[in-house]
């Protein structure tokens, strides 16, 4: 039995309860295969149920469990971070809960405040530092913390109550589809419900950076008027809320 | 490449998020914190501030879960390169990890499992220490893990590998004194043969914690106060090693802060004494 060979069976040990060949042969006491493979099934829980607290709540222990076992039966770990297993979990609740957007967004959304919450600093712009800007060169930068997704329901809603400590409101599509912004301003993780024109502008900016490529994104979809004056409405919005944390020259 | 000449002696706690307010709004009364890698390994936000508040403070030491020196396979560059920017900017007392491994391949089980004690797991271990000290630029400490399992094989007992491992890799030993006796205890072997058995000129760290009796075998917790039985192995650990710096670990049902200084005291009672009776007998 070669140390690669243990590891092996090891590992196929935890994840399927299959002891292999060289734990057949040469490990004493299944009582301390069954310690270790308690203590691995354990901690993905564990990361699972402190990750998502409000979408435990939301969907109930014994569901919650039960998608929690369906996940780590399904996706054994890789990352050498414990708290990374808790992304891709908004995708098993995709395959449980076919009908239920609310529950996939609600993951989503928690999943992403507690990302933004760990996610590389950046100082915000200073306000006196905007009189300087060239806004038809200027190159603006989003915050290393910024997350963001389409959705479809009430998921900010639920999950502000929960939050709170309140009665949560049922899970309900919302009249138009909308935009969810995380990111985080100082050592707090913020969440936002916008319109999805300002989320999409958001996106067109982090992939352009050009001030001047956003305001004709927008005068595209609004006119010139209307597509100037939300361009100059945003941007305002952001540099508020410690979105916007760069502007250079192109 | 050798572990640090200067012994640091003093007592410290594990440093955990329910005791933040206490250590940043109050001056604790300890001579160093242990905080887990991993969880400042991370790229920015209010973790990391605490860190570098807390380290303005006190002594810090890095106490890794996730290297898993162990591994068949070798060490993986993404880890190691981030524990060293952590170690740069925290400038730690000791960084420490376990004589064990949690990854194989792309799997990682994020557990502390157990390493057979044979030739080749000490060469593949050995090889490891060395590539770690070489990225890191310095020593590091590796602690005994409890266990719950043993291999048929095995051609060495636990302390003759760790004695080898540091003799050969010149890192310090981090001697966990209720991972002894919960190994002891499930595995039948004597605590008093292992603690005769570990060089006590490679330890430079201990220590203390609780556990809990499990169906059939102990458990390594860490929610529990250390053990009577604990408290006097580390009597007659303290009685061979010598000045060492000590520190109580707890990670679940963590009590108020100060029922930790109350156990951190009983340690300092008890190095104290021990220390007294070795002049005494060097005199």
């Amino acid at each position: 039995m070669t140390l690669a060979e243990l590891q092996r069976d090891f590992q196929t040990w935890l994840v399927t309860a299959n002891a292999g060949a060289s734990l057949r042969s040469g490990a004493r006491a299944m009582a301390g295969l069954a310690v270790y493979q308690n203590n691995y099934r354990a901690q993905l829980v564990g990361c699972l149920e402190q990750s998502y607290p409000q979408l435990r709540a939301w969907i109930g222990d014994e569901a919650f469990r039960a998608a929690a076992i369906t996940h780590i039966d399904a996706h054994p770990p890789h990352a050498w971070t414990l708290d990374a297993y808790a992304e891709g979990f908004d995708r098993t609740l995709v395959a449980l809960f076919p009908d239920n957007p609310d529950v996939h967004e609600l993951a989503w959304l928690e999943h992403a405040l507690g990302a933004a919450f760990i996610a590389a600093d950046a100082q915000p712009v200073p306000l006196d530092a905007l009189a300087r800007i060239d806004w038809d060169t200027a190159r603006l930068s989003i915050t290393p913390s910024f997350r963001s997704m389409a959705v479809t329901t009430n998921a900010e809603q639920i999950w502000s109550a929960l939050w709170e400590g309140q009665t949560p409101p049922d899970g309900a599509m919302l009249e138009r589809p909308a935009g969810l912004l995380v990111w985080r301003r100082g050592y707090v993780s913020c969440l936002k419900q916008v319109d999805a024109i300002e989320r999409e502008a958001l996106l067109q900016l982090q992939a352009d950076g050009g001030f001047a490529g956003l305001c004709d994104w927008l005068v595209e979809r609004l006119g010139e008027a209307d597509g100037v004056a939300k361009a100059g409405e945003l941007l305002a919005g952001w540099l508020a809320s410690e979105l916007i944390t760069g502007i250079g020259a192109a | 490449m050798s572990t640090n000449s200067t012994r640091f002696s003093g007592y410290g706690l594990g440093l955990r998020k329910e005791h933040y307010r206490d250590f940043l709004d109050t001056r604790v009364a300890v001579d160093f914190v242990e905080v887990i890698s991993e969880n400042f390994m991370i790229a920015g936000g209010q973790p990391r501030d605490i860190l570098r508040r807390i380290r303005e403070r006190h002594p810090v030491a890095l106490h890794g879960v996730s290297m898993s020196i162990g591994s068949a396979d070798g060490l993986r560059a993404d880890y190691l390169r981030r524990l060293k920017a952590l170690a740069d900017e925290i400038e730690p007392l000791f960084v420490s990890d376990h004589l064990s491994w949690s990854r194989y391949a792309a799997f990682n089980s994020h557990d502390l499992l157990p390493v057979p004690y044979t030739g080749e797991a000490l060469d593949i271990v050995c090889a490891n220490i060395h590539q770690a000290q070489q990225v890191l630029g310095r020593a590091m400490l590796f602690e005994n893990p409890s266990s719950y399992l043993a291999f048929d094989g095995a051609e060495m007992t636990e302390w003759e590998f760790l004695s080898a491992m540091a003799e050969r890799t010149g890192c310090g030993l981090l001697l966990d004194v209720n991972n002894i006796y919960v190994s002891a205890t499930n595995h039948g072997f004597d605590p008093q043969a292992f603690i005769a058995g570990i060089p006590f000129e490679h330890v430079r760290q201990i220590h203390l914690a609780g556990h809990s009796q499990g169906a059939e075998l102990l458990i390594d917790t860490h929610d529990s106060p250390v053990s009577e039985a604990v408290w006097k192995l580390y009597s007659q650990v303290m009685g061979r090693a010598g000045p060492v710096a000590t520190m109580i670990e707890r990670d679940d049902d963590i009590p108020p802060l100060a029922d930790l200084m109350a156990e951190l005291a009983t340690a300092r009672s008890l190095g104290a004494l021990r220390a007294y009776h070795r002049e005494s007998e060097a005199a």
